[in-house]
């Protein structure tokens, strides 16, 4: 089977009908998805028994019909810890580690009765833009075999746009859910900087990630968001605000809303199509009724130089508990504790995240912190202020998600500056703590586009109101690729 | 050449929470390695740290006992450093903004009092433990991983061993009475790290400083700091150059010896912890923990003379815990005569300490039974000598007013009862009578001794003499 032709409240009336259990159900998915990942490399872990036997214990549990996810099958990017389920950040580092706790948001994905099928590829400690990173493996764009699927998210985009699962979580430091949905041509979003707690997601940049779910509409997604959203005493930076239903008000409205188109966003570097699909939506959006403004975010263009310096230099700091000590690779023969150290680390990390530890380290170092990590906040605060300053007479900020579609595996994987700037419509959002969403929005040379919708701090609910409207009043999102299902 | 001597000490005091600065796990010691752990404290992966609480109002407690400014927007930085003991590969402290500066407290050298500046206390989490065995293989304790630590940073005022000695001493009992830490050195709940360094009278240029390691009391601190004020002096002297190196106190010989030469400053690319949101502090929490700060000890000592009548020692002595200070407070308040509180505290209590090897907290000596054994002293209910026997009783947590009349110990000043006892005991005692009546006094002691004899030592001596005389003397 596929999830092409369905969505959550169909899958859920169903369900509750007893048209089909939770076990049919997790049976068909994990024979797509173990059929697909010969081709897609989508999963480092396939959970297959456990996953069973989540289903039948649903299934005998009962459905319950208030509980929209009950007994659904869900994939789970590999960073975020997940108890007795290999856990590996895609790197050789963890190659065998099995946690021995629950993510916040594993935690209430399983009090909703959510079956979790198996753990998503994903770059090297969320660390790239391709998945090409991944110690394992590389996985493929599901609309084209020969490009990449975006990243870091990539496993978890995939699996989504192929029609393996409904639904899938990742996380995004600085547009690693947005970029791979932008390049698979599902819904990503990352909700705001403390929307979703962070306990048990292996820590990239700590002031940027979050967690955020990937689904085929905006519906579901609004759906997903609010099961995993609210406050968590194990995160002291999730928010303690009130969690709305974010399914709520998806009428297809969006009249009278101010929405702003940054300038910035497309301008060099932006592929044609891409910049035509983003122009298309504005159009979209004023046929709705909404008003569209040319904006500027003056600040954007060093975004990507301050955010490489903030992400690597936290990073830099939370990779160090990878030593080889207590858990992880621990490199053989080793002849003292700082050989321990140095070849635990030299042999167990990739290279992409080397190079991000190497920077960061260099950023906080003694003679250059004030040139680069103190000058790099101040950058991040200027960005925040240039929101702030759109925010005051617009509701959202339409863009592209990524410059370009998907671009072709090896093609940019040793050009690490070329593979940041792919990063460059999506780190503001990170910088400045915003919501983010990328949704289809059209193609370019049959490789999908993703327009990017961007609100205030905690107004997801926006961002679920326009690309609902987005998504009613266009096809884009009704496409799917050749390969996934039983096609 | 006369040298002036600059001393820094930094000074890491253990906080006595009932958990972790940054994790649930308990604060405990002895436990099994490894017991009192979780997973923040191994930093597993994917763990976020939470702030206790209970750490940022001791934190300000201590900070408000050392009249330090409190700053009211602070926040955590990350020490990056690897080590075993240190899962995370970082120590999450205080650099860039710590929770308190510019403080002060005041000591007393030779009957001269100095105010010495604190530069900044800051609040931090401790590292856990490494031991080595001697097969190759090392062992890692995290249990004391995430205890919370303060750290208090001397301002470069004090100028003099002896200064040093009185500052941890003016410091360890500030912190104490605040509550906030046992502050003992022999338990590790109070360490020290010392640098001193010489220059030339008048000199406004600092000499280069040498740390030392290994000072485990105040006595070392004292003695390894006047070693090394002379083995600087002597190097200048004789024409050498003091160089920035880390030293050893070597108890038995009480010299320090080099441990290593420094080159360079560590990196420890500081910066803030981005898994904390800053901590900010309101007027009102100050307000109110500074409402619940309990007197300290110079003001205490203030009143035991000024209004109490106590000597400056016994004022002092008594202002070296919090607890023997409260004790001795509510024994008066219970209405004992505060001189002769102080003497029995002082005396029998303290002796009974050092003997059992216990604090007063662990004892089950309470105040009230104290003040209940003094007044019967001052009553004239019991003597000196029954009060030995109260004493001990009250130490095995007996209530000494019931104990006394359980026991049947109050003393007989009754003279309706007395002088038929004391009436028989002279009649019994002829040669006694006639040794008195030739100017032997010494008959006297014997007949009392009788009297305490028949009266099982209950007698009030004072009144069986004024009786035994008048007897004596109409025979």
């Amino acid at each position: 089977m596929n999830y092409f032709d369905t969505d959550l409240t169909t899958l859920h009336t169903k369900l509750v009908n007893k048209e089909i259990t939770s076990e049919q159900l997790t049976k068909e998915t994990l024979a797509t998805i173990k059929a697909d990942n010969e081709k897609l490399n989508a999963y480092i872990t396939i959970d297959e028994d456990a996953a069973l036997a989540t289903a039948k214990a649903v299934d005998e549990k009962g459905i319950n019909a208030d509980n929209l996810w009950a007994g659904i099958p869900i994939a789970i990017k590999d960073n975020i810890v997940t108890k007795g389920l290999k856990t590996t950040a895609a790197s050789k580092m963890l190659a065998d580690f099995n946690p021995i706790y629950d993510a916040t948001v594993i935690e209430k994905l399983r009090a909703n009765d959510v079956v979790i099928i198996g753990k998503t590829n994903m770059d090297e400690f969320a660390m790239g833009g391709s998945t090409e990173t991944s110690y394992f493996k590389t996985t493929h764009n599901p609309w084209n075999l020969s490009k990449v699927p975006g990243g870091s998210s990539g496993g978890s985009a995939t699996t989504v746009s192929a029609g393996g699962v409904l639904a899938a979580l990742g996380t995004d430091t600085g547009g690693s859910i947005r970029q791979p949905a932008s390049f698979t041509g599902v819904v990503g979003v990352k909700p705001t900087y403390g929307r979703v707690s962070r306990w048990g997601i292996i820590a990239f940049g700590s002031s940027l990630d979050q967690v955020g779910p990937f689904t085929r509409t905006v519906k579901d997604n609004a759906a997903l968001l609010n099961i995993i959203a609210g406050h968590d005493d194990h995160d002291m930076t999730s928010s303690d605000k009130a969690v709305p239903d974010f399914t709520a008000g998806l009428d297809g409205s969006v009249k009278g809303m101010r929405v702003a188109l940054p300038k910035e966003y497309l301008g060099e570097g932006v592929d044609e199509n891409v910049k035509k699909a983003v122009l298309d939506a504005a159009s979209t959006f004023k046929s709705l009724g909404a008003t569209v403004d040319e904006v500027s975010l003056p600040h954007s263009k060093y975004g990507i130089a301050a955010y490489y310096i903030i992400s690597s230099s936290e990073a830099s700091s939370n990779l160090q508990r990878f030593d080889g000590i207590r858990y992880g690779y621990r490199a053989k023969d080793v002849k003292n504790l700082e050989d321990v150290y140095v070849r635990s680390r030299s042999e167990g990390f990739g290279n992409e995240v080397k190079r991000r530890i190497m920077l960061g380290t260099y950023s906080l170092s003694a003679g250059f912190y004030d040139a680069y990590f103190r000058k790099a906040a101040e950058v991040r605060t200027l960005m925040i202020n240039d929101f702030k300053k759109v925010f005051e007479d617009h509701d959202f900020i339409i863009g592209p998600t990524a410059p370009t579609p998907a671009f072709g595996i090896g093609e940019d994987s040793n050009d690490p500056k070329k593979m940041y700037m792919n990063d460059v419509l999506t780190v503001p959002v990170n910088m400045a703590g915003l919501p983010g969403m990328s949704l289809p929005a059209g193609f370019s040379n049959d490789l999908p586009v993703g327009l990017q919708i961007i609100a205030k701090p905690f107004d997801e609910q926006t961002l679920y109101r326009a690309g609902y409207a987005f998504e009613q009043a266009t096809d884009f999102h009704k496409a799917t690729p050749e390969i996934g299902g039983d096609k | 050449m006369n040298f002036q001597t600059t001393i820094g000490l930094e000074v890491h005091v253990e906080l006595k929470t009932n958990s972790k600065i940054f994790s649930p796990s308990p604060v405990a010691f002895g436990d099994d390695p490894n017991a009192n752990t979780n997973v923040i404290d191994w930093g597993y992966p994917g763990v976020l740290p939470t702030t206790n609480k209970g750490v940022v109002e001791s934190g300000i407690k201590a900070a408000l006992a050392l009249h330090a400014k409190i700053e009211q927007h602070n926040h955590f930085d990350r020490k990056n450093y690897f080590y075993p003991d240190n899962p995370k590969a970082y120590q999450i402290t205080q650099s860039d903004k710590p929770i308190a500066h510019d403080g002060w407290i005041e000591i007393e050298v030779d009957g001269e009092k100095k105010k010495v500046g604190i530069a900044e206390m800051h609040i931090e989490e401790d590292a856990g433990k490494n031991t080595h065995n001697p097969n190759g293989y090392s062992f890692v304790d995290l249990n004391r991983q995430g205890t919370p630590l303060i750290e208090i940073v001397s301002k470069p005022d004090i100028a003099s061993p002896d200064e040093a000695y009185a500052y941890l001493e003016a410091l360890r009992q500030r912190v104490q009475f605040t509550g906030v830490s046992d502050v003992k050195m022999e338990e590790g709940s109070m360490r020290v790290d010392v640098n001193i360094s010489i220059r030339p009278y008048g000199s406004d240029k600092f000499g280069t400083k040498t740390e030392i390691k290994n000072l485990n009391s105040f006595n070392y601190v004292r003695k390894g700091l006047a070693y090394e004020e002379k083995r600087q002096q002597q190097v200048l002297m004789s024409g050498g150059t003091i160089q920035q190196e880390t030293r050893r106190f070597d108890e038995a010989s009480g010299q320090t010896i080099l441990m290593r030469v420094k080159e360079g400053a560590d990196d420890y690319r500081y910066f803030p912890e981005p898994d904390l949101p800053a901590l900010a502090i309101s007027d009102d929490w100050i307000k109110s923990i500074g409402e619940s700060m309990p007197e300290m000890p110079g003001k205490r000592r203030e009143r035991y003379v000024k209004e109490l009548g106590l000597k400056d020692y016994d004022a002092m002595v008594l202002t070296q815990t919090k607890e023997m200070s409260d004790f001795f407070d509510t024994t008066v308040k219970n209405g004992a005569d505060p001189k002769m509180t102080a003497n029995y505290l002082m005396g029998d209590v303290n002796a009974y300490l050092n003997d059992q090897q216990v604090d007063l907290q662990d004892t089950k000596l309470t105040p009230n039974n104290l003040a209940g054994m003094i007044k019967m002293i001052s009553d004239g209910t019991i003597s000196t000598k029954i009060a030995k026997k109260v004493f001990k009783a009250i130490t095995q947590g007996e209530e000494s007013v019931a104990w006394v009349k359980s026991k049947g110990l109050i003393q007989l000043s009754d003279p309706a009862q007395l002088t038929p006892i004391i009436k028989g005991v002279v009649d019994d005692n002829q040669q006694s009578v006639d040794d008195f009546k030739n100017g032997k006094d010494r008959a006297v002691g014997y007949l009392v001794g009788q009297v305490m004899k028949q009266t099982h030592g209950q007698a009030n001596p004072k009144v069986v003499n004024q009786i035994l005389m008048a007897e004596l003397k109409s025979r």
